[in-house]
């Protein structure tokens, strides 16, 4: 491995701090964006940074998230880098639009700090957020650290603006669990960032009168479809892109990316498979088992949309038993979403080891390493004795 | 092997716990360490019992959860005696640093508790002392200091100095270096 080409500045910041200090140092033309808890602070911070001329960008503060999305949108079309963050019922009153987004192939930013949907009212961390726009049509990564959280921030643009790729990105954070708290990470020096990103050349845009175009224009049965084929293939070039723009990060960094993450992985017997904050809870967990002779093993997955189905069954397929921890419900679903693209990709690759779903977490239900080391005792007792009772357990619910 | 610490603050809204967890990891910093900080978030108020954690440690930090079981439990209110649960996890290994005027020997008794080291300080005569107001955290990282050394007091005493200097003023500053020295010289053990 070689030694970074830039040496960072650590520093202590919150991820919300971490990730206002990302977009204003990839400057990006237009930020518009709705404060909402647990995001507000980036939306505050950044605002701040505009505030004090420390930014050029033109900062739009919309009267919703609807507005904020569609913001976005025109500064895209238009030719502009524009960004967005939000949480929760934010994310979910963008429903609309995010599809308008990906359907125009614009490869705009936003910054998600995951935050249950109501009711009842919750401000805390969980995935339904996310998930709810998992068919939307934007790439996906998740953060498990505040240093990761600045880094996919960045990463995000990279890989929105690639030429094979022109599609929306989120990258998501735990609510609270990573926006609100305060860790050690490195800054990138300003230029460094900037270098990074680049300039944005877009092949096409509004503002550019000598070549005219057309956006959102009506397709009906004739070319929807079509179109819709499109933006699939794109997903489908993403998952070479991400990885690529991953190790260039990385060489310049010393951090690389890529679409998983294993943590002692390779020769594990048993494994769990989760995103965000929880993976580092469950690693600590993992060494605990290791040092008893355990077997244990973890699938941090990074990129959730597209979903790298080869990366995973392959990484998975030789398990004796896997458990899939889902951070939001699917109501009468048989399964939680994450646990469905695995279970999925697994079945498609010719694999069919024993497996096991857990719904944890909801609205900031605390996540604990005791109820780690269950869902690695359930699966040594389904490998032994079969599986008995429901595929989809409760992870650290009173009952 | 890890050295990691694990720190649980209990307060009241608005007598900066939670500020007192960020001090202590952002001074971590300064030594080079790794740290997370983080506060227990439910409805806000001015009084309402709140708690937050640090943890600090030479080598990076994974976990992501609440401290269950912390090495010290700071408490920067006497009057969260009898309602809040502050040895919750506390064990033999562990040390429990109350602001009151009680001793740690009356302290016990209180509590009924007979685990782990026990300090007590009168932080809140120390505040109202030094900077006239009843804000007892960096009196309470004083106190801490002297029981648990975490990180280094100069680097802490540093740190507050430039955070006070820079975000109120040199006034505030010098009455809370003042306040964290006289809570450090006066934190009794039992």
């Amino acid at each position: 491995m070689v030694s970074p080409k830039v040496r960072g500045k650590p520093v202590a910041l919150d991820g919300d701090r971490a990730v206002a200090e990302a977009i204003r140092q990839m400057s990006p033309d237009v930020v518009a964006a709705y404060p909402i808890t647990p995001q507000t602070e980036i939306v505050m911070r950044f605002s701040e940074f505009v505030a004090n001329g420390e930014v050029d960008t033109e900062f739009i503060p919309v009267e919703s998230e609807h507005a904020a999305m569609s913001a976005c949108i025109g500064a895209s079309a238009a030719g502009g880098r524009a960004q967005t963050a939000t949480a929760g019922a934010g994310l979910a009153f963008m429903w609309e639009v995010l599809w308008v987004a990906s359907g125009t192939r614009l490869p705009i930013v936003m910054h998600v700090v995951n935050r249950s949907l109501s009711a009842p009212l919750n401000i805390h961390c969980d995935h339904s957020d996310s998930m709810g726009a998992r068919d939307a049509g934007w790439i996906q990564l998740y953060d498990e650290t505040v240093q990761e959280a600045y880094d996919n921030a960045i990463q995000a643009l990279r890989i929105a603006e690639h030429p094979d790729v022109m599609l929306p990105t989120l990258h998501a954070m735990d609510g609270f669990i990573l926006g609100h708290g305060l860790e050690r990470l490195e800054l990138l020096p300003d230029d460094a960032v900037r270098e990074f990103v680049g300039v944005y050349k877009p092949e096409h845009s509004l503002l550019d009168v000598d070549h005219p175009v057309t956006y959102g224009p009506m397709e009906l049965t004739d070319y929807f479809f079509e179109h819709k084929r499109q933006q699939a293939a794109a997903m489908e070039r993403a998952l070479e892109i991400i990885p690529q723009i991953g190790e260039e990060y990385g060489m310049l960094t010393g951090r690389y990316y890529g679409l998983m993450e294993g943590y002692r992985l390779e020769d594990a017997e048993f494994a769990t498979v989760a995103l965000g904050s929880t993976a580092g809870t469950i690693k600590t967990v993992v060494d605990e088992l290791r040092d008893q002779g355990v077997k244990a093993g973890l699938l941090k997955l990074r990129c959730f949309r597209p979903f790298p189905a080869t990366t995973v069954a392959e990484a998975l397929g030789d398990k004796k038993a896997i458990a899939v921890l889902d951070r939001s419900l699917s109501f009468g679903a048989q399964c939680g979403p994450l646990f469905l693209e695995v279970i999925t990709a697994l079945f498609t690759h010719g694999f069919s080891p024993k497996v096991l779903n857990y719904a944890y977490g909801l609205g900031g239900r605390d996540i604990v390493p005791a109820q780690i080391h269950q869902v690695y005792k359930d699966l040594i007792d389904i490998d032994r004795e079969g599986l008995a009772g429901p595929s989809l357990r409760y992870l650290g619910l009173r009952e | 092997m890890s050295d990691l610490v694990e720190i649980r603050w209990h307060g009241r809204g608005g007598q900066g716990a939670v500020t007192a967890s960020e001090l202590l990891a952002e001074a971590a910093l300064h030594e080079g360490k790794y740290f997370q900080a983080f506060p227990d978030y439910g409805p806000e108020r001015m009084g309402a019992p709140i708690r937050a954690y640090t943890r600090i440690s030479s080598s990076p930090i994974k976990q992501h959860h609440q401290v269950i079981e912390p090495d010290a439990v700071v408490v920067l209110d006497p009057t969260l005696l009898g309602i809040v649960d502050f040895t919750e996890g506390l064990d033999d290994g562990g040390l429990l640093l109350v602001n009151t005027p009680l001793s740690p020997t009356e302290l016990r008794r209180e509590l009924d508790f007979n685990k782990g080291k026990v300090y007590t300080v009168d932080a809140t005569r120390v505040a109202l002392d030094t900077m006239k107001r009843n804000i007892t955290n960096t009196p309470m990282i004083g106190a801490l200091l002297r029981a648990l050394e975490v990180v280094s007091k100069d680097v802490v005493r540093e740190e507050i100095k430039n955070r006070f200097n820079t975000r109120v003023s040199k006034e505030v500053a010098k009455a809370n270096v003042e306040a964290f020295d006289r809570a450090y010289r006066e934190v009794r053990e039992g």
